[in-house]
């Protein structure tokens, strides 16, 4: 595949590794925080990580949508599919999460709900079209990079007078989590593991630029560097941190620049203003309530909100006590430390936000990674 | 075809629809396995009209085994639920090394489906079995009302004798064997996904749905070591991998760079956020064999047209975990577990 193989050349990845080496030093300790979910995909459906000295740990952020989205929340969905009038669609992996009880999306439709896979907002738009009788909601998860689609969705209906379509909002923000991250008491504590620096996200970056993460650099003294999805993006910006680290640098740097530019997609940019505005706090599963992290449609477009059309509350639910998703997310413990992993909580059963999707730290390690370590309950 | 009752009219082939009336027992019944199922399917059982067919089998192990087919969309690019349903329990048979000889078919068809494409299917099964050299030997028919199938759904089962002195089975691969693939990987599914409501896309990607027992016959001819035979038909190679990495025993590891698929598939995963080792494929097989006949065994597959493009993708190793690994195009080592659920796209 044409700009697509080049990105996962083996014979460069040897080359970039070989350099990682030579200039990594021997006794420093290089602990980076990849923050997206597509980040820890590539590192473990590659093996990157076989090509890392052991100096360098690779520490699996919360980027996964899927992943952070509180089971409260899908809970929601779940009420909303279960009525007869709604058809409920949502992209793809969010289906497969189980919601309180272990009842799922797909298990809803399984059951009979009319719940259907989508791969943009503007197919749920479609849905919605073609069924005047049915009210079509779409369950709408993401970072900045599903935001405008969904902005762009909500504004088309509105022009459109479509009474039968409404967005139940789950948009979340990157800036915000990562500030959360860098000042939570466990990244503070002396003996857990401070972050180093930071792989930031790829396809976020393309909305909202890289001016976005120049107040961690300059704040926190903390390097980050935009990084691309495909594996190569990956080592190529792993060596840039490293060098931002031996020289004392921490700035924001842009390796995707085929994609990237510092101030973003300033249309995508200004639409998503128009038709969202920020909650004041929103529950991130393994994170907690996170202060103005997340976006909320407007009252202009408030008939376009689920929350409001079905009258929706939001009751939060915990995980169990023993998951340890707060702490992997932050890098102060691996996979492996929890005593759920590949016991009680599996991609088929998963009981924390880490192994919902195959993005997740936990899942990706359970899918990818486990012949490392093998758990001793591991299905064989 | 001598004993073909009367049923005044001829049942409307072209635009009449199928009714409960059709899996009634009665009249309607008798008419519709008379004018179309016997009539396209014939043979010296079926048109007896018995409840059952009485055979002779050849001397050998008779293998047995038995499919449902309840695929959506019912037609795809290269085939349809009828050549599938003979094809894949062709195959299913044909995996233990047996020579595939009859098969039974069963129909739940919803009421009100067009009888034009319920005559489609029972055509396309028709040349699937003739091509095959496999009879249909009895059958049935279930009407239900609307609502309760999706079009028609369709079982066989299918009955062939394992000549003497083979003894093929999952259980059977040893550290040291060679793995071998017969062809691309993922071509079924993603031709079946281009045609999916909802996702539809152009491409010229056909399903590989095919009958597999004469590659089979020409691979025990040449390999008298091998182990196993297996076709990665839902949940693609990878789950194929690991179930066979649990009945023997052993772990498994495979080369990215070895394994075939086609630049079209390759890029409709791509696009799609699948992976083409999970995906399912009709007309493809998975052998294990002794180190020491996996080139004899790939140049014979090689020869046959169903084999063009095999390859060996990797071997089979000690591992107390069953683990199925991948040696990536990369660099790297990962998993390759087994599926999780259904194949979903990630969000990203």
């Amino acid at each position: 595949m044409k700009y697509i193989d080049e990105f996962r050349d083996g014979a460069t990845a040897r080359r970039v590794a070989g350099a990682i080496a030579a200039e990594a030093e021997p006794d420093h300790h290089y602990h980076l925080m990849e923050f997206c979910g597509g980040h820890t995909h590539a590192i473990y459906r590659y093996g990157v990580q076989d090509l890392l000295p052991p100096q360098v740990r690779m520490i699996h952020g919360p980027g996964c949508p899927v992943c952070v989205l509180p089971v409260g929340r899908l809970d929601m969905a779940l009420s909303l599919a279960s009525r007869p009038e709604v058809i409920l669609c949502s992209y793809g992996d969010m289906l497969r999460v189980p919601g309180s009880g272990g009842r799922s999306l797909l298990k809803a439709r399984g059951e009979g709900a009319d719940v259907r896979m989508v791969y943009s907002a503007a197919d749920a738009l479609e849905l919605a079209r073609r069924h005047p009788e049915r009210q079509v909601v779409f369950f709408a998860i993401g970072f900045e990079t599903t935001t405008p689609p969904t902005a762009v969705a909500i504004r088309q209906a509105h022009s459109e007078d479509l009474e039968n379509f409404s967005v139940l909002c789950n948009h979340v923000l990157t800036p915000a989590a990562v500030a959360n991250i860098l000042d939570s008491p466990a990244a503070r504590e002396i003996g857990s593991v401070p972050i180093d620096g930071f792989l930031g996200p790829a396809h976020v970056s393309i909305v909202i630029g890289t001016h976005a993460y120049e107040r961690f650099a300059e704040g926190y003294r903390k390097p980050v560097v935009i990084s691309g999805f495909e594996p190569l993006d990956v080592m190529q910006s792993i060596l840039m941190l490293i060098r931002q680290l031996n020289e004392g640098r921490a700035e924001v740097e842009n390796q995707y620049t085929r994609a990237v530019t510092r101030l973003g997609n300033v249309k995508a940019q200004d639409l998503c203003a128009e038709i969202f505005e920020p909650r004041s706090e929103f529950e991130w599963r393994g994170l907690g309530v996170v202060p103005d992290s997340a976006l909320q449609i407007r009252k202009e477009f408030g008939r376009f909100d689920a929350e409001r059309r079905f009258d929706l509350t939001y009751a939060p639910v915990g995980d169990n006590r023993a998951c340890e998703c707060g702490s992997i997310l932050r890098g102060v413990l691996e996979p492996t430390d929890c005593k759920l992993f590949g016991t009680a909580c599996t991609p088929e059963t998963p009981m924390g936000s880490c192994m919902v999707s195959s993005e997740g730290a936990c899942a990706a390690y359970y899918q990818y990674g486990r012949f490392r370590q093998p758990v001793k309950s591991a299905t064989a | 075809m001598s004993k073909r009752r009367s049923f005044g009219r001829p049942i409307d082939l072209r635009n009449g629809v199928v009714e409960l009336a059709h899996g009634s027992g009665g009249r309607a019944m008798a008419q519709l396995i008379d004018e179309l199922f016997t009539r396209e399917l014939s043979n010296a059982w079926l048109d007896q009209g018995n409840d059952q067919a009485c055979i002779d089998l050849p001397p050998g192990r008779v293998a047995i085994s038995t499919d449902s087919f309840v695929i959506s969309p019912l037609f795809f690019p290269g085939g349809d639920i009828g050549s599938l349903a003979i094809h894949g329990t062709v195959n299913d048979v044909a995996m233990s090394g047996a020579r595939p000889l009859h098969l039974t078919a069963g129909f739940i068809i919803e009421s009100g489906f067009p009888l034009a494409d319920l005559k489609r299917i029972v055509e396309s099964m028709a040349r699937a079995a003739i091509a095959a050299n496999v009879t249909i030997v009895t059958g049935d028919t279930k009407v239900v009302e609307r609502g309760q199938a999706d079009g028609v759904f369709v079982n066989t089962t299918g009955i062939g004798v394992v000549p003497e002195g083979i003894a093929l089975s999952g259980d059977r691969a040893r550290p040291g064997d060679r793995i071998l693939v017969s062809g691309t990987m993922g071509d079924h599914g993603v031709a079946v996904m281009s045609q999916r409501s909802g996702i539809e896309f152009h491409t010229n990607i056909q399903s590989d749905s095919a009958a597999l027992h004469d590659l089979v016959r020409v691979m025990l001819e040449t390999s008298p070591g091998l182990r196993c035979l297996r076709d990665p038909t839902r949940g693609g190679l990878a789950t194929t991998l690991n179930e066979i990495a649990r009945q023997s025993g052993v772990g498994m590891c495979i080369q990215e760079t070895e394994i075939p698929v086609s630049p079209e598939v390759a890029a409709a995963c791509e696009l799609l956020g699948l992976d083409a080792l999970y995906v399912a494929n009709e007309g493809k097989l998975i052998g294990i064999c002794p180190a020491d006949e996996a080139k004899g065994l790939l140049e014979a597959m090689r020869a046959h047209p169903l084999g063009e493009r095999a390859a060996i993708v990797g071997e089979v190793e000690e591992d107390e975990h069953h683990f199925v690994r991948m040696r990536t195009a990369f660099g790297g080592d990962r998993v390759v577990d087994w599926l999780s659920g259904e194949q979903l796209p990630r969000i990203c």
